[in-house]
């Protein structure tokens, strides 16, 4: 099934198993403690295995041998997880407020629109960039770029990252984003490009669709995002921290994030 | 005792013990002064990030028990993340020490014909020496990182986790891109100033073409999923989504400890991490990727498992913890005495205080400077407090400590061996067992209580022999005129003894 490299030794065992054999001898004391948890709560209740020896009690000895034991105890949760999932309860209206609150504390533009002049900010703002040419994921909403005049660069198959460092900006919608965090994240779905298309570019222009794609927090980001695709979580431009702990924007992704909230309904005033 | 090899440029068997490093980082004042700057800079911001979440306990202590609880299965998550990163397109490889996995990185790169690779910061990769094991076969590795490319162009060694060239300021940071940025590519711009602006702009420039061009990047992970078999990066610059994204062939080296159970595991850790380790909410750009993907990113993922003394510290019932780390270096920042000696005194790829416990479990405490990385302490805490995962450092300090002094059963490179005291702690042994026999023996005890107390004014204010060294920064106690015990008999005698 898997690629396992010779032994160096020619002891005959692959260092898979070494590793592997290595793992379960430093846990023998763990087999043999879940042993006898395992007894003792065989015995009946009220042997004295609290909460915390139930919680490390399964699986029965031996659960290295694979099959439904092994299964079985690593769906029970093995941690108490009673941290928030959301930090304060918000409206609709407070959570893009505190998406863009926090989206702009670290540097990102944060722009509001309607859905009818959504084209029109989305063409200002490639001019105020200096923007000659723009790079189009597949499956943009086709009216987003009606009013654009610069050129538009289609993701295709053959283009090249060498390419897309010729191209001055891209356009994307985001698959959810994050008030808490003020973070986008991409998940090369439709109207999102694969993943050099928001790389390489040096200005990324980010529609989110709010209220319907805004979560306050990031435990329900992870339950709506697939792990199959390849995800890009952005909070704001690149940045680095490396020169005296001090945090510097601009370094090797986009360094102009400006992210445009459109709503469905009135724009927000203000 | 046979040491584990780990491939650093300095073999840790002829690098001095920490003392006598110390001694001389501790001289250096721009050092010092870089030093605290950096960490006091990030502590308090730090304690800001933590402070807006109600929450910080729970999560860190669901963080410590998703650790406990993978580590005391380490096994059967192993094999689930292999098959899973395997039926998503990945192939995985097994490295029980630092030699194979520099083999096994070797070949892979050379089976891609290419002889220069980018690299992501990676700890795990630091640890094993790997950019010395690629030298020398003729690859020639670009670090891609800001922090790791100073340390690259300026022939330097890293002094911390996440910031790898925090001992240098801004004003080193230019010359040394001045003056070594030509020899690796592109050259630093004219006029380069000291504006951190400026310098990260130098970086961007001189890596672009790096990035454009290159067919094999190395990389780390900060988890492993095991249920999905996904792979996550956490990063600020977008150097990491590069290498991950950019190359035709991506090999990630990843110590087997990072693996976590289950997706849902992540929102326990990325909410740790960012705001333990650069004090963000969130970082700038987090990378999750699944095996490979038609189309979008390297053709072809290789995931090196690795071991190298890893499993040794598993066997510790007591330093087994250590493995929980998940590398964000709060614990360096607060730690008083990696502020004042430096990384470069751990002697390793692991700094401050995570260093100290983690550096001799994965090598052994057979060298001088290993031996001598659980006293690199006063014992504070103050890094346990700040732990996001709880990790109980001074606990595992004087179990270290205890293990050097004592000697005892230890496991090394899987098998378990017997190993001796230190030499070095002869005297605190014998002081020891002398000090066990006079308390057994009242008699003795008071005669030579009393024979201290008469004496008192002629004591030396500094102890001779092996115990100097101890005496050399503390002041000798004061031996009182008489002892409690006679104190006791004098004054309640009577009453006592009726």
């Amino acid at each position: 099934m898997v690629a396992a490299d010779p032994g160096p030794a020619g002891d005959g065992m692959s260092s898979r198993g070494r590793v592997l054999g290595r793992v379960r001898r430093a846990l023998a004391d763990v087999r043999a403690a879940e042993a006898a948890a395992d007894t003792a709560m065989a015995a009946g209740p009220g042997t004295g295995a609290g909460p915390a020896a139930e919680a490390e009690a399964a699986p029965p000895a031996g659960h290295a041998g694979q099959g439904d034991a092994a299964q079985d105890y690593a769906k029970r949760d093995y941690a108490v997880r009673d941290y928030l999932r959301v930090h304060g309860s918000r409206t609709a209206p407070q959570r893009v407020a505190l998406l863009a609150e926090n989206l702009a504390d670290y540097r990102a533009h944060v722009h509001h629109a309607h859905e009818a002049g959504l084209p029109a900010v989305i063409a200002r703002l490639l001019t105020e960039r200096g923007a000659h040419r723009v790079a189009v994921p597949h499956g943009l909403p086709g009216d987003w770029l009606s009013a654009v005049t610069a050129e538009r660069v289609p993701d295709s198959a053959d283009l090249t990252a060498r390419e897309l460092d010729a191209v001055d900006s891209v356009v994307t919608g985001c698959a959810v984003a994050i008030a808490e965090t003020g973070t986008i994240v991409l998940d090369t779905g439709p109207g999102q490009g694969r993943r050099h298309l928001t790389l390489v570019p040096d200005h990324h222009l980010c529609v989110v669709r709010v209220p319907e794609q805004v979560v306050d927090a990031l435990p329900q980001a992870l339950e709506l995002l697939a792990p199959q695709h390849p995800l890009t979580w952005i909070s704001g431009p690149s940045a680095t921290s490396d020169i005296e702990l001090n945090r510097v924007e601009g370094v090797h992704g986009p360094r102009t994030l400006d992210v445009v909230l459109v709503t469905v309904d009135e724009p927000p005033t203000g | 005792m046979t040491r584990i090899p780990l491939g650093m440029p300095t073999p840790p068997g002829a690098a001095p013990a920490f003392p006598a490093a110390a001694a001389r980082s501790t001289q250096d004042a721009t050092l010092r002064e870089n030093l605290r700057h950096a960490t006091h800079t990030i502590r308090a911001k730090r304690a800001a990030a933590v402070a807006e979440l109600s929450d910080w306990a729970e999560l860190r202590a669901a963080g410590a028990a998703i650790k406990d609880h993978t580590l005391r299965h380490l096994d059967h998550y192993l094999e689930q993340a292999e098959a899973a990163v395997t039926a998503a397109g990945g192939q995985v490889h097994w490295a029980a020490d630092a030699a194979e996995a520099q083999a096994i990185v070797t070949r892979l790169v050379r089976d891609t014909g290419e002889r220069e690779v980018v690299k992501v910061k990676s700890m795990a990769t630091q640890e094993i020496g790997l950019n010395e094991a690629l030298a020398a076969a003729g690859i020639t590795a670009y670090e891609t990182d800001l922090a790791e490319l100073i340390v690259q162009l300026g022939n330097d060694l890293p002094s911390h986790i996440l910031v790898p060239a925090i001992h240098r300021n801004r004003a080193e940071i230019r010359d040394i891109f001045r003056e070594h940025m030509a020899r690796w590519g592109r050259p630093a711009p004219d006029g380069l100033t000291d504006e951190p602006a400026e310098l990260a702009e130098a970086a961007r420039l001189h890596l672009r073409e790096k990035f454009l061009s290159a067919k094999v990047a190395i990389s780390g992970a900060n988890f492993l999923v095991a249920e999905t078999g996904t792979l996550v990066v956490v990063e600020s610059e977008g150097n990491g989504r590069m290498c991950l994204t950019l190359p035709e062939t991506l090999i990630s080296v990843v110590g087997i400890e990072k693996v976590i159970p289950a997706w849902r595991d992540l929102e326990v850790f990325l909410q740790l991490l960012p705001r333990s380790s650069t004090a963000e909410r969130m970082n700038p750009y987090t990378s999750m990727w699944t095996g490979t993907s038609h189309g979008d990113g390297p053709a072809a993922f290789h995931l090196v498992l690795l071991d190298n003394g890893r499993t040794d510290a598993l066997a510790d019932q007591v330093g087994r913890q250590a493995l929980r780390c998940i590398r964000c270096s709060a614990c360096l920042n607060v730690c008083p005495v990696y502020e004042r000696a430096g990384g470069h005194a751990y002697g390793s790829a692991y700094p401050g205080p995570i260093g100290a416990i983690l550096t001799p479990q994965l090598r052994g405490t057979a060298s001088a400077l290993d031996a001598s990385l659980p006293y690199a302490s006063s014992l504070c805490g103050a890094c346990y407090e700040v732990c996001p995962v709880a990790i109980d450092i001074p606990e595992i300090l004087v179990r270290l400590r205890e293990r050097v002094v004592e000697g005892g059963a230890v496991t090394i490179r899987g098998t378990r061996a017997v190993i001796r005291p230190a030499k070095g702690h002869a005297a605190e042994r014998a002081a020891m067992r002398a000090a066990r026999w006079t308390f057994d023996h009242p008699r003795a005890l008071r005669a030579g209580q009393r024979l201290v107390s008469r004496t008192r004014r002629l004591h030396p204010r500094r102890l001779a022999g092996p115990g100097r060294a101890w005496s050399d920064t503390r002041e000798l106690p004061e031996v009182p005129p008489e002892s409690f015990r006679e104190w006791w008999q004098r004054t309640r005698g009577p009453q006592g003894t009726a």
